[in-house]
């Protein structure tokens, strides 16, 4: 992973994809995962100044304006969604058919809508962050992690779907480890969800993954927090 | 019994509406079953119907499909309205997440208080403008062609006339400034399938009115 800083050409010489974010997880990191568990090498730039992110949109890189930005293919592709069925589509994460298709898009949305609630826990005020850490263990444990523990009961696979890994698997595993960092004990009332974790984190490239000194960014701090602001919010400045 | 799609929601657009859409535009005959109250609501979560416990939910073949975007791939891709291959799919996805992103500011806005209206629909003005149909003006303008994307018709094109419509619905003149999508919008409202829908009578619903906004906040707790 090089760090590319100031006016460099965001153009990928190597081939690998070229992931352009802020060095933190926020919508970013499940794209990480997903080409990490792909076992794909890419390379990330940084968003640390306005700057560069005022120079991403004057040159035409951001389509609607907004990062994630991942170049790819010849392709500049935004929005997280389109991004992730692309990597999923071109690594045989995405099922052998339409339907296998679907039922890895429902366990995903699902588990996007999971996830956006951690997402946004940094940049709530602190004074519901008591009331979001309920709801989160409310829908986790009521919503969200039924409907996998039910799926593997019922069907006795390793993965969610098609008896392969794939988005749907790796992205709950993504999950799973990110509402445990809020919740420690959350996964006590699913031991299929147990067993699927510790099956996950022993697949090679998701092991190396969660290894130090991989490309996993560590959870949002208020560091994180105050450079995401600062990078996308206009400051007014004296002509 | 391989029948019609059936779609559960509450009457009214919201996030069902563009299931119709895209249902509509590919000649798909579908049936609805509306929920009228938080009872129905709550039978549909009992009876195990929800995956999440969550509508929009559609009925197709032989699945119960939840999550929106989920259910508008899948009848994409049965429909051939996906591209053909993955990158063409890569750029549908693309413009489907602006238009949605654009769609759902103004999805919202009935519920948003009061005083905040005039401010918001300032902000989903300025939005379609300056942020998302310069892109589709472009997207049309750099290759020439009738659709955005692969030279056919896609769900990317009828997502985005359903876009434009519903921001013409807030301020008429919006595309004065974008010729190409006046072009576009009179082509694709020519489709014989989307003229249909798009007539009185068709399943197409109307923008939301005060009663259709009381209801969702009564059935779905907002």
């Amino acid at each position: 992973m090089r760090l590319l800083k100031g006016n460099q050409e965001f153009r990928s010489m190597s081939g690998k994809p070229k992931l352009i974010y802020f060095n933190g997880r926020g919508r970013m990191e499940t794209v990480r995962w997903l080409l990490a568990a792909a076992g794909v090498e890419f390379e990330e730039i940084f968003l640390d100044t306005r700057e560069q992110y005022v120079k991403l949109i004057k040159d035409g890189s951001l389509m609607f304006q907004q990062v994630p930005l991942v170049e790819i293919d010849g392709m500049k592709m935004v929005q997280t969604r389109a991004i992730l069925s692309y990597i999923a589509g071109k690594y045989n994460l995405y099922g052998k058919d339409l339907k296998e298709r679907a039922f890895i898009d429902m366990y995903v949305e699902g588990i996007t809508d999971l996830m956006h609630m951690i997402m946004m826990f940094p940049f709530s005020p602190p004074e519901v962050k008591e009331k979001n850490l309920a709801l989160l263990m409310e829908r986790a444990t009521q919503r969200y992690f039924p409907v996998f523990e039910k799926a593997f009961k019922q069907h006795g696979q390793d993965f969610l779907v098609g008896s392969r890994v794939s988005w749907a698997d790796i992205q709950l595993m993504e999950a799973i480890l990110a509402v445990e960092e809020k919740i420690p004990a959350v996964l006590s009332g699913f031991p299929q969800l147990q067993a699927f974790k510790t099956r996950m984190s022993n697949m090679p490239a998701i092991k190396k993954f969660l290894q130090p000194g991989s490309p996993r960014k560590p959870p949002p701090d208020e560091h994180y927090v105050a450079n995401v602001l600062k990078v996308l919010t206009e400051e007014w400045s004296p002509h | 019994m391989a029948g019609k799609p059936k779609l559960h929601y509450s009457r009214g657009r919201g996030r069902m509406e563009s299931i119709r859409w895209l249902l509509a535009a590919a000649g798909v005959e579908f049936e609805e079953e509306f929920i009228e109250t938080k009872e129905d609501l709550e039978k549909l979560r009992n009876d195990g119907a929800l995956l999440f416990q969550q509508v929009p939910m559609v009925e197709i073949d032989g699945m119960k499909m939840v999550q929106t975007r989920a259910i508008l791939s899948y009848i994409a891709a049965k429909h051939n309205l996906y591209g053909k291959d993955l990158k063409e799919r890569a750029w549908i996805d693309m413009y489907v997440e602006g238009t949605t992103d654009l769609m759902w500011m103004i999805i919202y806005l009935p519920f948003q208080p009061a005083e905040a209206k005039g401010k918001n629909l300032a902000l989903i003005i300025e939005r379609a403008t300056a942020r998302y149909f310069p892109v589709y003006e472009k997207a049309l303008k750099d290759h020439g062609h009738d659709y955005l994307v692969g030279n056919k018709l896609s769900w990317a094109d009828i997502h985005l006339l359903e876009a434009i419509l519903m921001v013409e619905e807030c301020k008429p003149d919006v595309l004065s400034a974008f010729p190409l999508l006046q072009a576009f919008k009179e082509r694709i409202s020519n489709i014989p399938t989307i003229k249909k829908f798009l007539q009185p009578g068709s399943q197409r619903n109307p923008p939301e009115d005060e009663e259709c906004t009381e209801n969702a906040r009564k059935i779905f707790n907002i």
